[in-house]
């Protein structure tokens, strides 16, 4: 491209100063035309223009904008900065948030502990107390039990002598002695138990 | 070409006068060197009245004044290094000094300063005195071991010495020549093909079929102009840039 350019001027150049010179008017182009007085103190201006507009540039126009950008700067680093602060306090207060429930948990888990410990221990002495009482009333019923078979199979014995020493009487028309009665029933009863075991 | 009455008259634009009436003419003061004026004025009015409002949120105008500011800036920092700081206004000066006059060159009735050889050559002068004055403030006399490379066979210096002298006196020379061909060029050929619509539209030869033909070079003018606004902000920037790097072979050698 710099080329196609760069030889597009020394073309122009060369046809245009040809023409000139064909029609004798001017040969120079006014960029190298050094009789002309224009072109020196064209460059002296220059110096002058460029340094004051460097001059003014520097000292004036472009602090301008530093300060403003700066200013931009400072205002973003301080809202950053808030914003920081802001994060930390929010996550200093999850933190102590998430602390402080992980603890009312921890205490309400021990409490809950606490009453079912107790609770269990109330329940084991109540179902013990009981089982003590169910056993000796149990125990009391056995006894009982017992000594009302043992009162039962006395007066069994009285019963079946009575009853033989009434029948004897009634049959034979006179009282037997309480012996004989007595011996009698007992092989009775042998037999009775021999047959019911033979049976 | 027998009869060619309507000449073109490619190189008239770049013809220096008198600017600023007769005070002007006294002091030999140029339409070039008003159109330097019109520049510096435009360049300061931008950043005055862009950052008047000195808003935390910047407006159009304000933004394209930070826009200008940042990004020489970051240019400056990024060519240079931390030291180009210092070098930031000159900078600024050169890339929008240069931009506004290619810029306003491309307007109807103005002057193109950077297609004059003398100013783009001054300019480059300048950049490169300064460069040479900053390299000789911060190393003094190491700067001339700038000419020599380190490590290179000391048999080779009575070659690479003058190489490396011609070539940094080379510098002013190219960068001037770039910047005043590629305006030169541009504005030559807006010339041709204007005067070729003149010419088409005019001449009796093509009758009403050169009007319509007259469109031809009119389109390609259009064209030409996009082409020259990037011409004309590419070549500040390399202006710019290029400085940059001489700078920063100055702040720290190789």
């Amino acid at each position: 491209m710099r080329r196609v350019a760069a030889l597009a001027t020394a073309g122009s150049f060369l046809l245009t100063s040809a023409a000139f010179a064909a029609e004798a008017v001017k040969t120079v182009p006014p960029q190298i035309d050094f009789a002309n007085p224009l072109l020196k103190s064209q460059v002296v201006w220059l110096g002058l223009i460029f340094l004051a507009l460097y001059l003014l540039l520097a000292n004036w126009a472009l602090p301008q904008v530093a300060q403003v950008l700066e200013t931009r700067a400072a205002r973003i680093k301080k809202d950053l900065d808030a914003a920081m602060t802001a994060k930390a306090e929010a996550d200093a207060a999850v933190a102590e948030l998430t602390a402080a429930t992980r603890k009312a948990h921890a205490e309400a888990q021990a409490a809950i502990n606490a009453a079912v410990d107790t609770a269990k221990a109330e329940a084991a002495a109540l179902a013990a107390a009981a089982n003590d009482r169910l056993n000796a009333q149990l125990a009391a019923a056995e006894a009982r039990i017992s000594a009302a078979r043992a009162a039962a199979v006395g007066a069994l014995r009285e019963v079946a002598t009575s009853a033989t020493t009434d029948l004897v009487t009634r049959l034979a028309g006179f009282t037997p002695a309480t012996a004989v009665i007595n011996a009698a029933v007992i092989n009775a009863a042998v037999d009775h138990a021999l047959t019911a075991r033979a049976a | 070409m027998a009869a060619a009455e309507p000449s073109i008259d490619a190189l008239g634009q770049f013809k220096l006068d008198t600017a600023l009436g007769a005070l002007g003419a006294s002091v030999n003061f140029t339409n070039s060197n008003f159109m330097m004026l019109v520049a510096g004025g435009l360049i300061l009015a931008l950043l005055y009245f862009g950052m008047r409002p000195k808003a935390i949120i910047p407006g159009r105008l304000q933004a394209l004044a930070e826009i200008a500011y940042d990004g020489i800036y970051s240019m400056c920092h990024e060519q240079i290094g931390h030291e180009g700081r210092a070098y930031f206004p000159f900078i600024f000066t050169l890339f929008f000094f240069v931009m506004f006059g290619n810029l306003l060159g491309l307007l109807p009735f103005t002057f193109t300063y950077t297609s004059h050889i003398a100013v783009t050559f001054g300019l480059a002068l300048i950049v490169i005195v300064v460069a040479t004055v900053v390299a000789l403030r911060i190393h003094g006399w190491k700067f001339f071991t700038y000419f020599f490379p380190e490590g290179a066979p000391k048999a080779l210096a009575p070659i690479i010495i003058p190489v490396e002298v011609i070539s940094y006196l080379s510098r002013p020379i190219s960068l001037s020549i770039r910047l005043c061909a590629n305006m030169v060029a541009g504005h030559v050929m807006f010339e041709v093909f204007a005067s070729f619509i003149v010419m088409m539209a005019a001449s009796s030869m093509l009758g009403h079929f050169g009007i319509v033909a007259a469109i031809g070079p009119m389109a390609l003018n259009v064209i030409l102009m996009g082409f020259e606004l990037l011409v004309a902000f590419l070549q500040a920037y390399v202006f710019a840039i290029l400085t940059c790097i001489y700078l920063h072979d100055a702040v720290h050698l190789h």
